[in-house]
């Protein structure tokens, strides 16, 4: 077990640049899960972490001691790879004894930690196979089984869900985080999917085009968005974002609707464009008739376009009438509720789950 | 619709069965005239060279007269070992080289490929003169050692550039996952990338070894010597300026074939599934 941390991190590639100086610090026995879209660095990141990848500036330190220039080997990791990447042509036992190749124990020993993993991981039963004769999940827990054998100070995962199905996807999912409970020891995971790192992670990293977007704990990247592009990315679905000015008196007009009070807006100069956004969990759909009164917070009102029934509760895709144009707004409504194509509507939100962003440089707007 | 669909296929199969058939008996055709001949009486080879033997024609003469004469053993062994050697120098060499080309980012990577992958469409006999003067000069004219030394040189520019392509195949994961878990470059190559491109080896192996048995051109310029001789010169010692004893010949030529033979067999099980590897995946 130990700390990791990331120091001015650079990667470059001949001329390109791909990663631009991140820091990062990671406490011991921590859960972090570095998320962005496809090419954001991520994976570049935890590769460099686990010496797959040269390091162009900067440092990472594994504990105390700078690993910049030491084969993955001497840096007493384990990852699991997102295809696996366990032995074909070597039997499951043979597989998960790999790890242990390099420790000094007796045969004894290591057989007895190779079954003991084995049963942890339920393989028992397979030790003898190869891996063709595994599906997708067991040849995971292979993999993570051939990890967690060496004991080793940091577990990297690089995307180890994204092969397997959706339902054997939250499973695994679970028995990793059981896994993290159980062993306390220190993980950095790679994903792209947000569901993933919010049920996961002990903190989330965002990351976008080689730059950190925002580090912060899964409720706090959730509610308090550091800008609109995390605001977009983290809860499903996306949260709404409406273009609009603050007023002379400081309160708040959306464009081509009225204006509406918001606590935040009062710092900015009048005429400033911002971007408000809202959860689609967040809003309420009331049908025309009902919503006369005037509640203090968001009050909008739209045509309903789609309906997506989801279970519990269904989405509601809503072309707001503003003045550039119609705009389209997701909410979430009550199943209860008869929602039909073409129904008038009004959209309404209590004004603390309002979220406030300068349009120009996408960051959030303090309270 | 179904009934016109399956006639075209069955059309095309016949049609695909015809000419493989037909590529297969003129493949074949000399090797079976070559059989057939070689238990046959001198008379009747000359009289009817394609009739099948019969009871009358049957004679084994050539192979009492190949087997009587001692050194065919020698000849026999002297094949085998220079064709095992160069086999084995080519695969373990050629292999490396490739896993080289086909993991490391180095600066000339692909120049040196291209390097190594030149010999392909050079014949090395261009370089016979040069060859032998440099086998007189280090003194191993008439020795198995120069053969194999050639043959290697010979076969590893195919062997490097199969075998490469097939490397860059194997999940860069793998090995990497493989780096994590502590093995050395060498453990790698030999217990992870080795095992996963067998069936390139074989096909390998196969283009390999069939050239270096039927050789005739070094055996005969690098080591004459009687005691080195290789069975293809071996078996030259019946064909003579203005008497071939044919017999001999055919009978010491089916002989050759039978090693190469099980080479083959051993080797073709993986060789099919090297061939059809990229196809189906």
């Amino acid at each position: 077990m130990a700390t990791v941390t990331i120091r001015n991190l650079v990667k470059r590639y001949r001329e390109a640049e791909v990663l631009h100086g991140i820091n990062l610090d990671i406490a011991d026995g921590e859960f972090v899960v570095l998320v962005g879209p496809s090419g954001c660095g991520k994976s570049t990141t935890l590769r460099m972490i686990a010496g797959l990848e040269d390091i162009s500036g900067g440092e990472v330190l594994i504990g105390d001691r700078v690993v910049n220039q030491l084969e993955p080997k001497e840096r007493n990791i384990a990852m699991v790879f997102q295809n696996y990447a366990i032995y074909p042509h070597m039997t499951i036992y043979k597989n998960i004894s790999f790890g242990l190749r390099t420790a000094r124990l007796p045969a004894a020993e290591k057989d007895r930690r190779i079954r003991a993993v084995a049963e942890q991981l339920e393989l028992t039963p397979y030790l003898d196979r190869k891996p063709g004769q595994l599906s997708g999940g067991q040849r995971q827990r292979v993999a993570i089984g051939r990890a967690i054998i060496r004991d080793p100070a940091v577990f990297l995962f690089d995307e180890p869900l994204s092969n397997l199905d959706a339902q054997l996807r939250a499973q695994t999912r679970l028995e990793i985080k059981k896994l993290h409970q159980r062993l306390g020891s220190t993980i950095i995971f790679v994903t792209h999917d947000q569901v993933e790192a919010m049920t996961l992670a002990d903190r989330i990293v965002i990351m976008r085009d080689g730059h950190i977007q925002q580090i912060g704990t899964p409720t706090e990247v959730y509610d308090h968005p550091a800008n609109t592009f995390v605001a977009r990315f983290i809860g499903s679905p996306s949260m709404n974002l409406l273009p609009g000015a603050v007023t002379a008196d400081g309160g708040l007009a959306l464009d081509g609707n009225g204006p509406i009070a918001h606590p935040a807006a009062r710092g900015l100069a009048p005429g400033s464009r911002v971007l408000l956004g809202v959860r689609a969990d967040d809003l309420r759909v009331q049908s025309h008739t009902g919503a006369t009164d005037k509640a203090p917070g968001l009050q909008l009102s739209g045509r309903v376009s789609v309906v997506e029934p989801l279970g519990p509760d269904m989405l509601v895709y809503l072309d707001a009438g503003l003045d550039a144009g119609t705009q389209q707004v997701i909410a979430k409504a009550d199943t209860r509720q008869t929602l039909r194509p073409g129904d008038e509507v009004t959209l309404t939100a209590a004004p603390e789950t309002l979220h406030l962003f300068d349009e120009q440089s996408g960051k959030a707007v303090a309270v | 619709m179904s009934i016109a669909r399956n006639q075209g296929t069955l059309t095309r199969s016949i049609a695909a069965h015809a000419a493989l058939l037909t590529w297969t008996v003129i493949a074949l055709f000399p090797v079976f005239v070559i059989v057939i001949n070689s238990v046959k009486s001198r008379r009747v080879i000359f009289a009817d060279p394609l009739a099948l033997p019969t009871a009358e024609t049957f004679d084994l003469v050539g192979y009492q007269t190949v087997l009587a004469q001692g050194d065919f053993l020698l000849y026999f062994t002297n094949s085998m070992i220079v064709t095992m050697a160069s086999l084995f120098f080519v695969l373990l060499f050629g292999a490396m080289a490739a896993f080289a080309l086909s993991e490391y980012r180095f600066r000339g990577n692909l120049l040196m490929g291209l390097y190594l992958a030149l010999g392909i469409m050079i014949p090395i006999r261009l370089g016979t003169v040069a060859i032998l003067q440099m086998m007189v000069a280090t003194g191993l004219v008439n020795t198995r050692t120069a053969l194999v030394l050639v043959y290697t040189a010979q076969g590893l520019p195919l062997a490097i550039f199969i075998l490469s392509e097939f490397m860059r195949n194997v999940s860069s994961d793998l090995k990497n996952a493989g780096r994590i878990d502590g093995l050395s470059e060498y453990t790698i190559f030999f217990r992870l990338v080795l095992p996963l491109v067998r069936p390139a080896m074989a096909t390998v192996a196969v283009f390999t070894l069939i050239p270096i048995w039927n050789d005739l051109w070094f055996p005969l310029i690098l080591a004459p010597g009687e005691s080195v001789k290789t069975i293809t010169l071996g078996s030259q010692v019946f064909i003579g300026q203005f008497v071939t004893n044919w017999n001999a010949v055919l009978a010491a030529l089916s002989l050759a074939i039978v090693p190469v033979l099980v080479l083959y067999l051993i080797f073709s099980r993986h060789l099919i599934r090297g061939i059809t590897a990229g196809a189906v995946k």
